[in-house]
């Protein structure tokens, strides 16, 4: 075994439910184990990640082929009026795309189902501080999942005030079709996701207050653990305004208040009701949440890409505590930055200088992260494995996605990209290109901790390559189209200067749907390897961090002994041990030779 | 293999300078600029793009350096954790930048788009409450209202064009922005102009064009299904075609109105 070392190491213990006498239903549904509930909001976000993944295809499908029967799809959907797309069903097609893809798959996969199953296993805990409220914030997220798709049954279909959702568009019943029941329905379900996250948030920050293992001081934790800890008391801040917000409005839509409805507002001949309230109010409520909202989207994928980098780089991470500092200084900074998305929106043109030179320094820690990546692959010995691919393809793409911001940061440069494809460009940058590789990243790499077999090799690099170029052909054009002052959330471009640009929707169309097939590897790739991939060993990686030294997969409560740590989790190719790995609970006598095995 | 590995990231930097190099060629580019500030927004952007290409070139460069170089070379690698000098370096140079392009943008933004700072025509105008037009958004139009012959919006006699927006060549320009139900955004690309009109405010918008021409008006924020129909055009013609432009509308407007009257007048009367 190649584990020799590890502090009771029960050989080939690999059935994890034995030991316990929890029946079917408390091991695999009700669980309040953060292994399982972890693996549950996994497999919850990537079901959403397809409904959020196809609504995207059939954005692309309108804009490259504008008023075009749907081939397929479009006649079985609107068998009376033909196959194409209708003008307000575009609107339900990306304000869906964009509130899945945000609220059921990056966040939740991010904190609910990586910081689930990473924290306790990585401090060394047996589990979370509170499991029952742990389990209830997985099944807080049902209620979200029913009410949102039963939006897109109602009278008037889904939400279609964009995932923005400004007031009066979406606040005023007579504003849009999708603004009568789809709506409230949308504020309803994200009330719940909010609550959802806030019970998680709450019990990340106690478990890695209270559970760390003996020997772990806070700068012995991983990147992930760190991100994941200060993601979690951005959202405890954070969270709670967007849930007036969110109240506010739905108080505006059911019991007829006036906060986001200005004083004798008519739409389409219907008055809005009393009025005397502030539309400007919501976007700084909505994005004093949703700001810091980007970083709980970016940070955890930044510890994730940071633990994967180290493993596959053989390296210790470079610059270990400035990656710190940068992820409390990004996270410091990501509540003073939030009216840069209201640079033109009518709010006092003066304070947005204010919000642009934050704006510009939160650019700086995130600057120093790359650089730190880029420090540790310097001189390494670097493993292109799956997980390392997506990784590296995390760090080279959010570069992009981080440079881009700048534009938008400058306000006389925003004003004229802001609203355009630009932004389009810039948000799928950070957000697809970046946490989705580091989703991938994750997922590659923990999955024999989680399942006790690892993934297909091949085919995790087929999958990644496919990616990665039509990550880009979908992605980095949008960026042109944005320059040339192409608006976003058009339905089509029907101006004779904005001709030239239909080359460019093609071709990023024909990317999208390339992006969206070549899933269909990993989905196989995934549930192949669930149950018939070859079976791993506790450390396959051969990694230094503590979750290595439990069985795969761990059994309920985790650890054979609590384990006992000795040093910080990065300790690869270091010259006491001959192996070019040194797990953090490794007991060296006095700095002498270590016995080698 | 493991070294070719590398070279999958090589392709994406490549083309994406290639892209931004043979997109103005293209006609792929930042709409032709017609305005006074237009060309000082352009620079800002060329300015960022410079820098951002240089940091971009560089960070890829040494990825693509390390990944080729480091690959699997089955040598140990170095048991280094930090370098403080290095630290503080990757710090400070960068927080200079951007705390320069951000300082170095606050001129033009406050001309553009702060009152104190508009010119003095424009902030005369304003203050005395005569812009030059109104323009009031609603699903999915644009209402632009001049002033009649009494010099004042929002009277009888003003002059009410709808998604056409005249405006004079070399002058500076002053509109009242206004929404009638949701949020709209007034955006003029070949301007650099953009400001939401929101529901319960007036906002002020000034601009010169520099250019005889017709280009678009586009609604930049989300207003519903007709988003995308709602788009117009802005006109810009010298003085005198503007100042006989306006009269004829007035003209042609007084004549309706009195049509109007007279049918109002019959209808009224038929009763009795």
């Amino acid at each position: 075994m190649s584990n020799a070392a590890l502090p009771g190491d029960l050989a080939g213990h690999h059935d994890h439910a034995a030991h316990d006498e929890r029946g079917f239903l408390t091991t695999y549904i009700f669980s309040t184990d953060h292994k399982v509930i972890g693996i549950q909001f996994l497999f919850s976000t990537l079901i959403f990640m397809v409904l959020g993944g196809l609504l995207a295809m059939a954005v692309r499908w309108q804009l490259a082929f504008p008023w075009r029967d749907m081939p397929w799809v479009g006649p079985r959907m609107f068998s009376p009026t033909g196959g194409q797309i209708s003008p307000e069903f575009y609107t339900m097609l990306f304000t869906m795309h964009a509130s899945v893809m945000i609220f059921f798959v990056v966040i939740p996969m991010l904190a609910g189902a990586f910081g689930n199953f990473t924290i306790p296993l990585m401090i060394g805990a047996p589990d979370m501080a509170f499991p029952k409220l742990n389990m209830m914030s997985y099944w807080f997220m049902w209620p979200a999942f029913i009410l949102m798709l039963c939006s897109f049954g109602v009278e008037g279909g889904a939400a279609a005030a964009g995932w923005t959702s400004y007031p009066p568009l979406s606040s005023v019943r007579s504003a849009a079709p999708g603004s009568l029941d789809g709506q409230t329905l949308w504020l309803l379900s994200l009330l719940f996701v909010g609550m959802s996250s806030l019970m998680g948030s709450i019990n990340y920050i106690t478990t890695i207050v209270n559970m760390r293992a003996p020997g772990m001081h806070f700068f012995r934790m991983p990147m992930t653990v760190w991100s994941l800890f200060i993601t979690a008391i951005l959202q405890a801040f954070a969270l709670p305004v967007l849930t007036a917000a969110l109240i506010m409005q739905t108080l505006d839509r059911v019991l007829g208040t006036s906060f986001f409805i200005p004083e004798g507002l008519v739409v389409q001949n219907i008055s809005a009701g009393a009025g005397g309230g502030r539309a400007l109010l919501w976007q700084h409520l909505f994005w004093f949440y949703s700001h810091p909202a980007v970083y709980i989207m970016i940070l955890p994928a930044m510890g994730i890409v940071s633990d994967v980098i180290a493993t596959f780089s053989r390296k210790p991470l470079f610059g270990y505590r400035p990656m710190v500092y940068s992820i409390a200084g990004i996270a410091g900074l990501g509540f003073i930055v939030w009216a840069h998305h209201m640079f033109v929106s009518g709010m006092d043109p003066t304070l947005a200088m204010g919000f642009m030179v934050a704006t510009m320094l939160i650019a700086l820690p995130s600057a120093v992260k790359t650089f730190n990546w880029l420090g540790t692959l310097w001189g390494a010995d670097i493993k292109f494995t799956a997980a390392m691919l997506n990784a590296i393809a995390f760090v080279s793409m959010f570069v992009i996605g981080g440079l881009s911001g700048l534009f938008m940061a400058a306000t006389p440069v925003d004003i004229h990209i802001h609203d355009t494809y630009f932004i389009v460009g810039h948000i799928h940058y950070v957000l697809f290109t970046g946490s989705i590789f580091a989703v991938f990243a994750g997922i590659y790499y923990w999955f024999p901790k989680m399942f006790g077999r690892t993934m297909n090799e091949f085919w995790g690099k087929v999958h990644f390559v496919v990616m990665f170029i039509a990550a880009n052909v979908t992605f980095f054009p949008m960026h042109i189209l944005g320059v040339g002052g192409m608006p976003r959330r058009y339905a089509a471009y029907e101006s004779a200067r904005l001709e030239p640009f239909h080359d460019l929707n093609v071709l990023i169309t024909m990317g999208a749907f390339t992006l969206g097939v070549v899933q269909i590897v990993f989905f196989l790739n995934f549930v192949y390897s669930l149950f018939f991939g070859p079976r791993a060993d506790r450390n396959p990686w051969h990694a230094n961090t503590l979750e290595w030294t439990a069985p795969s997969p761990p059994p309920h409560g985790n650890f054979d002994v609590t384990p006992v740590v000795y040093r910080g989790p990065y300790e690869f190719a270091s010259p006491e041990v001959p192996e070019d790995y040194l797990p953090q609970t490794r007991k060296l006598d006095g700095g002498g030779a270590a016995p080698g095995h | 293999m493991n070294k070719l590995w590398s070279l999958v990231f090589l392709p994406v930097p490549i083309l994406c300078v290639a892209l931004f190099a043979m997109a103005p060629g293209k006609g792929w580019w930042l709409p032709d600029n017609v305005s006074t500030f237009g060309s000082r927004v352009d620079d800002l952007f060329n300015l960022i793009l410079g820098i951002v290409t240089v940091a971009f070139v560089a960070t890829e460069g040494i990825l693509i350096y390390c990944l080729y170089r480091y690959a699997g070379r089955g040598q140990r690698a170095l048991f280094v954790h930090t370098n403080h000098s290095l630290e503080l370096w990757w710090t400070l140079i960068p927080a200079g930048i951007l705390v320069f392009i951000a300082l170095y943008q606050f001129k033009t933004w406050r001309d553009i788009k702060v009152q104190g700072k508009f010119p003095a025509d424009v902030a005369q105008k304003l203050s005395r409450d005569e812009p030059d037009v109104e323009v009031l958004a609603g699903q999915f139009e644009w209402r632009i209202r001049y002033p009649g012959k009494d010099g004042k919006i929002g009277t009888l006699d003003d002059v009410i064009s709808l998604n056409d927006l005249h405006v004079p060549v070399n002058t500076n320009f002053v509109l009242r922005l206004r929404s009638r139900d949701v949020l709209h955004s007034f955006f003029l690309p070949n301007f650099r102009v953009k400001q939401d009109a929101v529901p319960g405010m007036t906002i002020p918008v000034w601009f010169q064009g520099t250019k005889e021409g017709t280009f678009d008006l586009f609604c930049a924020e989300l207003c519903g299904w007709g988003h995308y129909k709602m788009r117009g055009r802005i006109i810009v013609q010298s003085k005198a075609s503007y100042d006989a432009w306006l009269e004829e509308s007035y003209e042609e407007q007084e004549r309706d109105m009195a049509a109007v009257k007279t049918v109002a007048q019959t209808k009224t009367e038929v009763p009795q």
